[in-house]
């Protein structure tokens, strides 16, 4: 420290998909990551920044790409850094468990950056598998330095940066090496390089791998799984959830205080619409997105979702999907937003497309609690659990129906390839799931809902205000009743565009006819049971399923697709969906 | 005498070398992209309950494929 900054150097951490790469890349810069970490081009690539000795590094951490010629936008991007040569310093992060595959990127950048640093991750885990590797063969034969590293326990990491510093600083290479065949060198050089201990037995792995896929045991662990994140993000959020009640309630106290050296009018709009309605939206979302989060990174770090994507892809296949969509619907029970921007891992443009239409069937777990709540009508206690998995089941069929249907008119083509890697199992490392679920999801998404619930807390105040809610509500009867709800179950509906949280509070705002959400917590929940009637709840469940996704969930779909026609559709095909499904309930109840 | 084979034909656990792949399909250049060329040698895992997907290990990392796409991929034993 206190050191005088000397030189300034570009990093670029370039490898395969899942070597460590992330973690090498909080580990260098202790978690100074100045953006979330989303792959692709839009929001671009995650940098962070770290000083060792006299030299300030920036990092650049690229996205997984198998190959420079790699065709998905991702690959792309990073192929297009390495190939223009941006950096001062290119870091090929390889696998020290599957060196050889890792070696064949290596070559190809090796061929182009001159100064290259090859760093062998993830040894720890190579060492459990028997695996060990010659640095100085290796050294040799890729005629560039070599360092090994276990970023997960943060080994070998000042070593890293001192390689870099001289690779970076000296002079470059006259020459560059050549391969004519990278894969066919990479198979040569790792043949030279690794020992494979005879002694360290695979079958165990193999075998656990075997029984996850299988019929009696995976197949019923796959369900318990989901239903275990399911109950206990449901059961999980209740006490949070009411300690941040509490905690607004007594915002809203201090607040109304101010309010009063403010004109009637004005306060009433900033506490009793934006705050209220900001307050509550975070009451109702933030307790079971940190929850839900983390369980989901969990399963992602460990490597349990590849598995859970194999197991399903043959009932995506009939639907004309594949087994990625799988995931992408679980992340959109997170929230849809964040599934939709999910589906960049699906290969297939009309997979990818259809994946990205169909995601926001599956409620969001701002649609929970409306679904708990409506649920409660009909059961009580725990109960309430089993309502929302059977609601996400049905979210998940309208979901594959939609997406056969699509795939047989609208994007009908070529049934695509699946082409997926399975990473081995590794130990969650729970400092990484939480700092990532956290920041890069849940405060994301949260602040993205707040954008849009401040207006509309400020117009719904003044609707309730002047009168004007009812009248529109009185408007939409018909059509309400036409659906199995009735014309404030509806208004609702249209309130939540900006974000699903709001359904609730619009409709006790409406039937207690009060001046602020903040007045009506305790007594509403008892009204609204005299409010609805079983089939109005049925349908106001199914419709809570299927209606149009919520605002930043399509504005995210534009992002993803550029295309007003699919933001269109997206909005269009829930709807239709929903309001089908509650008209047949209604002629039938 | 080696046996020639498609992929989606090679039993579980025994391994076989690839012998050809067809050329100009996507999944083709995928997978030379994951280092699946003429030459590699492989051996299928596991498959799913159905057997329409099958895990295939090469060159230490092993990858799910659809076991109908996989035929466009010949081995010998």
């Amino acid at each position: 420290m206190g050191r005088p900054v000397e030189h300034k150097l570009t990093v670029a951490l370039a490898g395969n998909p899942n070597v460590g790469k992330s973690t090498l890349f909080n580990a260098l810069t202790g978690l100074r990551q100045h953006t979330g970490n989303w792959p692709g081009k839009t929001v671009g690539v995650a940098q962070g920044q770290l000083d060792y000795r006299d030299t300030r590094f920036t990092l650049v951490d690229l996205p997984g790409t198998y190959s420079l010629k790699g065709t998905s936008p991702d690959e792309q991007l990073a192929g297009d850094y390495l190939q223009e040569n941006q950096a001062d310093c290119t870091v090929v992060v390889c696998d020290g468990s599957c060196l050889e595959r890792s070696l064949i990127l290596a070559l190809e950048i090796l061929m182009r950056c001159p100064k290259t640093v090859i760093c062998v991750n993830l040894m720890d885990e190579a060492m459990r598998h028997g695996i060990s590797v010659c640095p100085h063969k290796l050294s040799n034969l890729l005629e560039a330095p070599v360092v090994f590293t276990s970023a997960g326990k943060g080994e070998g990491i000042p070593a890293l940066l001192e390689k870099i510093r001289e690779t970076a600083l000296q002079m470059p290479k006259l020459s560059l090496p050549c391969w004519d065949d990278p894969i066919s060198a990479a198979e040569k050089i790792a043949g030279e390089c690794i020992c494979q201990n005879p002694d360290c037995d695979q079958s165990f792995r193999r075998s656990v791998d075997k029984l996850l896929v299988s019929r009696r045991v995976g197949v019923p662990f796959l369900f318990l799984v989901l239903l275990g994140i399911v109950w206990l993000t449901v059961w999980g959020a209740n006490y949070p959830g009411l300690l941040l009640q509490s905690l607004a309630d007594y915002g809203y106290g201090l607040l109304s205080g101010w309010a009063t050296v403010l004109p009637g009018w004005l306060g009433g709009l900033l506490v009793d619409g934006v705050y209220a309605v900001c307050a509550r939206v975070i009451c109702v979302m933030l307790p079971p997105m940190a929850i839900f989060f983390p369980l989901f990174t969990a399963l992602e770090d460990i490597g349990y979702l590849p598995r859970m994507a194999f197991l399903l892809d043959p009932v995506f296949a009939r639907c004309g999907g594949c087994g990625k969509q799988a995931l992408t619907l679980c992340m959109g029970l997170g929230c849809n937003a964040v599934g939709v921007m999910g589906c960049r891992i699906i290969q297939s443009p009309r997979e990818r497309l259809n994946a990205i239409l169909t995601n926001a069937m599956v409620p969001c777990n701002g649609r929970f609690p409306t679904l708990i709540l409506l649920g409660s009508l009909f059961f009580t206690g725990s109960g309430s659990a089993l309502v929302v998995a059977f609601c996400v089941a049905l979210g998940v069929v309208g979901a594959m129906a939609v997406s056969f249907l699509l795939s047989k008119t609208l994007s009908k083509g070529e049934a695509s390839t699946f082409c997926m890697e399975m990473p081995p199992f590794r130990r969650p490392r729970l400092g990484q799931i939480l700092v990532r679920s956290v920041l890069d999801r849940t405060v994301f998404v949260a602040g993205r809902a707040l954008l849009v619930a401040a207006p509309a807390g400020a117009v719904l105040w003044a609707l309730s205000n002047t009168g004007l809610l009812k009248l529109v509500a009185d408007f939409l009867n018909p059509v309400g009743l036409f659906l199995g709800m009735n014309g404030v179950i509806l208004l609702a509906f249209l309130f939540c565009l900006p974000a699903n949280e709001l359904l609730l509070p619009v409709i006790l705002l409406s039937i207690t006819q009060a001046q602020s959400l903040q007045a009506v917590t305790g007594v509403g929940y008892a009204l609204l049971g005299s409010f609805f009637t079983w089939q109005m709840a049925l349908c106001t469940m199914v419709f809570t399923l299927f209606h149009w996704p919520c605002g930043t969930t399509l504005m995210t779909v534009y992002r993803e697709t550029h295309s007003i026609k699919n933001t269109a559709a997206a909005f269009i095909l829930p709807t239709a969906a929903g309001m089908l499904l509650c008209t047949l309930l209604n002629f039938f109840l | 005498m080696p046996l020639e084979m498609g992929l989606d034909k090679l039993p579980l656990g025994i391994p076989g070398q690839v012998t050809q792949m067809a050329e100009n399909m996507p999944l083709t250049q995928r997978l030379n992209q994951f280092g699946l060329v003429p030459g590699t040698r492989i051996c299928c895992r596991y498959r799913t309950p159905g057997g329409s997907v099958t895990a295939v290990e090469f060159r230490g990392a092993v990858v799910a494929l659809r076991t109908r796409d996989m035929a466009a991929i010949r081995v010998e034993v």
